[in-house]
């Protein structure tokens, strides 16, 4: 690990003070980063994939660990911990998705120390990004991408350039992006709110500028609107071993069933696929007007694949996405017991 | 009810629980420093330039070694290669000179104040290579080359004929042609290896992860010119092996340079990614094979060629057709093996070494033809059942193969399973069963042991072995107080130190068989010692003897080695397994819901600890089957997920009902205590029944493991 000077920030205005860096290349990291959980920081730090020169440490902020529903939304601080957020009653009975969704993350050890902000911050697990002895175009810009002729069976197929291929690693980003999260980010300049949809970036030509935050923005807050859809909702994780693995492919899905059965409104993301959270615009069209059955779920999601871009062993995961976002919507149809 | 043959809790438990089990890497001798080591990127070629100065200058750094500056060490050939090294080649000479043979060989080695600071240090070695010549990095069996006499000496290939096979197989009524694969396979046990060496003057002490505290002491001894006697190695606790601690690897020899260097013990602590290329792996593999059956199911032509991979620097031949020789009768056989050379770090045993291996594609390869014949697969392997040795033409020694289909069959329930797949559905599950032969070589070793009667009534029992996981603690202290009829409690039993009377690897599945009656007869003639001075008193008040005749011990050492059992007659372990497997109709996952392993290992001294055993090697089966894939990069000629987050092993939620029951049989040459060793059998076969499950439940045949869902989906 490169030696690094630790600061325990004391206050908001001290943490965004920082000028704290969010991108992932190692030549440029002789600034400040953030460490809240440190779960996946610690990782990057001990392999030499982020030199920091400066550590913020953010857990001793106050106030940040709220879970709060007040009315229509539900406001999650960010410094909150995983296994807080997903075993919090409110949240599992109305935001069904998002319980799922972290629960289905990492492990229970994981989950007790990781932070929201920090989680949806999460760096890829593409091997060669995670390889210090490899070339990678997001930790080392122009240095090739080893993973579009290599070994790619988890890398994304939804998002990605040719400069990278990398897969958003995330569930609980997935989830948000399905309810309409909104992402409350503060620094010296104040306060602005964005659309959850809005803060991760495709690779494009600049695979290591993963987010849309500036030096200095820290994640607050992440704030999600309750709807009906929110209470009929659910997460499917598709994984090679049964728990402590990330997603071959994922859904997020939240339903607004009308009474007489047929979809109102449909919301739907996935995961393990895309270079960032991704939105199934075309299959929710296609849901809407309709009743929840294993057919409809099957032909709305047949679209899911569209735009896709495999290279090699990851093609299985068109299909298999497709499979999941199927599954997923069923599995929707039926939340409550009732078949829809 | 004897001592041996009880369900005895590890001895060793109470201090592994507690922490005061202490592992290689956890001594600390006075003024300890720490080492890292930085590692090739590229996979062959030239190190141009290796600009230290930033790494020493980093703070805490004491010493920076490279080949510029490390010491030539005169690494003497041995009179004789011991089983554990490869068949042929020649070993890594680490800080040798300016070669790179594989990406990730160490380059450079950093010794620092702490471990933080070495690590540091060693990432501020930047080394430009000249990539010539070409690496070689794929593996492609049209590259293979035929293994070497060497290894023919071994019974490693490269051909052994019996009859007419090609005739026969073009001559069968039925036949089936297929090849089969399995991937890399990385050893990652729990303990890290780690070695902390300290000299004192010309002598060395090593305390460092083995499965052999002789062999390491010998291997240094050689690579430093030392004495042997001038080297001691201390391993008191193995935190699992497999076969990764057999060979005294590079990190060893790095310590003790290090630390000669530095003057001051000096440890070194391999990170999970360098487990990768610093200790070996069981190499990806491809096995063609070719039965030929008669419409009754009789075989008529069994033909197995098989690729594996080595270094370019060593040749790691092992027994993976040892089943294809072994198993079924059959009159007319051929089995080939050849090697692909590449630039990777040489592979090493790895549980159930060749066997578990060449039981994939044999056991995959009868499903299928059982399946072509429409014969329940038990009822195949039945009308094949070899009742000698149909390689060797000997004599079994025993076998209970039967009783363990039999037995195995009923606790698993397997006559209610339907002969065609995809006939099982429970909701989105299709439910399927299969079933696979495990088969393993016994062999037993030349060992030395020694007692001590001791004042306070107790016995110290003292032998060169090790236990990486199996429980030789307590199997050995019941063994030793059945023979001197003392209760356990007052037997204590200690390994792991090249001081004590010496004892051969802890691998192979040998170690019962061979530290056992080694113990027996130490036993033996210290109670003749006692019986000298006793008057008569029983054995259990020796302290009262000992008084009376002002001794403050009576200690005997004694040996006991193998006869030609192994020569007149085939040893092997047997067993049957069956696998049940839960697999989601449309996402294609996959779960080992129910696993059953029925085994002849000969005389079981602890059931606990056996079944333990077997559990885990179901464990482990899992992994493979379902799992464990190293990737490689052949453009780059590096692992591409070489964490082990990204290299992934079972968790808990993986892992259901698991039994393993035991025949009950006593091997009657192989040893006096009849047992014939559980440690590698428990993985074989595990990972071809759950395959031949899969292929139940779904009516597909993946040939390639680890059958993981994109690979199901696709087939």
């Amino acid at each position: 690990m490169t030696p690094f000077a630790y600061a325990r920030a004391r206050t908001l205005a001290e943490a965004v003070g920082s000028g704290a860096e969010h991108r992932s290349d190692v030549g440029h990291s002789t600034g400040t980063d953030f460490l809240a959980g440190g779960t996946d920081m610690i990782q990057l730090m001990r392999e030499g994939l982020r030199r920091p020169a400066r550590i913020m440490d953010v857990t001793g902020l106050a106030g940040l660990d709220y879970i709060d529903i007040d009315g229509p939304v539900l406001r999650l601080g960010a410094l909150v911990r995983m296994s807080d957020a997903a075993a919090h009653p409110q949240v599992r009975e109305g935001y069904r998705v998002i319980s799922e969704a972290l629960l289905l993350s990492a492990s229970a050890q994981v989950r007790n120390l990781a932070t929201l902000g920090g989680n949806l911050l999460q760096r890829t697990r593409c091997g060669y990004f995670r390889d210090p002895g490899a070339p990678c175009n997001k930790r080392a810009p122009g240095s090739g991408c080893p993973a579009i002729p290599g070994q790619n069976r988890l890398n994304a197929v939804l998002g990605v350039s040719d400069q990278c291929i990398a897969t958003y690693a995330g569930d609980f980003a997935n989830a948000l992006l399905a309810l309409d999260a909104r992402v409350r980010i503060a620094s010296d300049q104040g306060e602005r709110v964005i659309p959850l949809a809005d803060l991760h970036r495709a690779p494009d030509q600049t695979p290591w500028i993963e987010t849309q935050l500036a030096h200095g923005e820290f994640i607050s807050a992440i704030e999600a609107p309750t709807s009906f859809a929110t209470w009929r909702s659910h997460y499917l994780k598709v994984r090679d071993r049964r728990s402590f693995e990330w997603a071959l492919a994922s859904a997020a899905v939240a339903l607004d069933i009308a009474p007489d059965g047929t979809v109102r409104d449909a919301r739907i993301a996935v995961g393990g696929v895309a270079t960032r959270p991704w939105r199934l615009s075309a299959v929710e069209d296609r849901l809407r007007g309709r009743r929840v059955t294993a057919d409809v779920a099957r032909e709305a999601a047949q679209v899911a694949g569209d735009g896709a871009m495999a290279h090699g062993r990851n093609a299985y995961k068109i299909e298999l996405m497709r499979r999941t976002v199927a599954r997923a919507i069923e599995e929707t149809g039926m939340v409550g017991g009732t078949a829809a | 009810m004897s001592v041996i043959g009880s369900p005895v809790s590890r001895v060793d438990g109470p201090a592994k629980v507690n922490g005061e089990a202490h592992y290689a890497g956890e001594f600390a001798p006075k003024d300890l420093l720490y080492a890292a080591t930085a590692d090739s990127t590229c996979p062959a070629g030239t190190i141009v330039t290796l600009d230290t100065r930033d790494a020493a200058r980093a703070p805490g750094v004491l010493l920076v070694l490279t080949h510029l500056n490390a010491d030539r060490l005169p690494y003497q050939e041995p009179a004789e290669r011991v089983a554990v090294d490869p068949v042929a080649g020649a070993q890594l000479r680490v800080l040798d000179g300016p070669a790179i043979l594989f990406s990730g060989q160490p380059i450079a080695l950093v010794v620092a104040r702490t471990q933080a600071q070495a690590e540091y240090g060693a990432s501020l070695v930047p080394a430009p290579y000249d990539a010539d010549p070409p690496a070689k990095l794929r593996f492609d069996p049209a590259l293979a080359q035929p293994t070497s006499e060497a290894a023919a000496k071994k019974k490693r290939g490269p051909e052994t004929r019996k009859g007419d096979a090609e005739g026969a197989f073009a001559r069968a009524p039925v036949t089936l042609d297929e090849r089969y694969r399995l991937s890399r396979e990385q050893h990652h046990p729990m303990e890290p290896h780690a070695t902390v060496a300290e000299w004192t003057g010309d002598r060395l002490t090593l305390w460092s992860k083995t499965q052999w505290v002789g062999n390491e002491r010998d291997e240094i001894a050689r690579r430093f010119g030392l004495p042997p006697a001038n080297v001691r190695v201390i391993n008191p606790y193995v935190g699992g092996a497999f076969g990764s601690s057999l060979r005294t690897w590079p990190h060893v020899t790095l310590a003790a340079m290090a630390a000669r260097r530095a003057r001051r013990p000096v440890r070194l602590e391999l990170t999970r990614r360098q487990l990768f290329t610093f200790v070996g792996h069981r190499g990806q593999s491809e096995q063609h094979v070719r039965l030929g059956a008669d419409p009754n199911g009789r075989l008529l032509a069994t033909i197995c060629e098989a690729t594996g991979q080595t270094s370019t620097y060593e040749e790691f031949a092992e027994p993976l057709l040892g089943p294809a020789g072994a198993t079924y009768a059959c009159d007319d056989r051929l089995t080939r093996y050849k090697l692909v050379p590449m630039n990777v770090n040489t592979p090493c045993p790895m549980r159930g070494p060749g066997w578990a291996t060449g039981l994939v594609a044999q056991e995959m390869a009868m499903d299928e033809l059982a399946e072509r014949l429409g014969m329940d697969p038990i009822e195949l392997r039945l009308r094949n059942y070899a009742e000698r040795d149909p390689m060797k033409d000997l004599p079994w020694s025993s076998k209970a193969l039967r009783e363990c289909y039999a037995q195995g069959a009923e606790r698993f329930g397997w006559s209610k399973r339907p002969l065609k797949p995809r006939a099982r559905r429970d909701g989105r599950d299709l439910v399927g069963l299969g079933m696979a032969t495990a088969i393993y070589d016994s062999g037993r070793y030349p060992t030395s042991a020694s007692v001590a009667l001791l004042p306070d009534g107790t016995a110290l029992v003292r032998c060169a072995t090790a236990d990486m996981g199996p429980g030789t603690y307590t199997s050995m202290t019941q063994v030793a107080a059945d023979a001197l009829g003392l209760p356990l409690a007052r037997v204590r039993f200690e390994l792991g130190d090249s001081t004590f009377p010496p004892a051969k690897e802890h691998g192979g599945s040998t170690t019962m068989a061979s530290v056992g009656p080694a113990i027996q007869e130490a036993c033996g003639a210290v109670k003749a010692k006692l019986a000298g001075v006793a008057d008569g008193a029983p054995i259990t008040d020796f302290a009262a003897v000992l008084r009376r005749a002002g001794l403050d011990r009576i200690e005997a050492e004694a040996s006991a080695k193998p006869d030609d059992a192994m020569k007149t007659h085939s040893i092997n372990g047997f067993g049957a397994v069956f696998a049940e497997v839960r697999v989601d109709v449309d996402l294609c996952t996959i779960r080992a819901t129910r696993i059953v392993g029925a085994y002849d290992a000969g005389r079981i001294v602890n059931p606990k600890l056996a079944h333990s055993q077997c559990i885990g090697g179901m464990v482990q089966g899992i992994g493979m089957a379902l799992f464990e894939d190293v990737e490689w990069d052949e453009h780059l000629g590096r692992v591409s997920n070489g964490t082990i987050a990204e290299y992934i092993v079972p968790v808990n939620a993986d892992i259901h009902d698991l039994d393993a029951i035991f025949v009950d049989t006593r091997e009657p040459l192989l040893n006096p205590l009849g047992v014939k060793g559980v440690a590698e059998l428990g993985l074989c076969g595990v990972a071809p029944a759950i395959a031949n499950a899969v292929w139940h439940a779904t009516g597909k045949r993946v040939r390639n493991l680890p059958i993981t869902p994109d690979r199901l989906l696709t087939a």
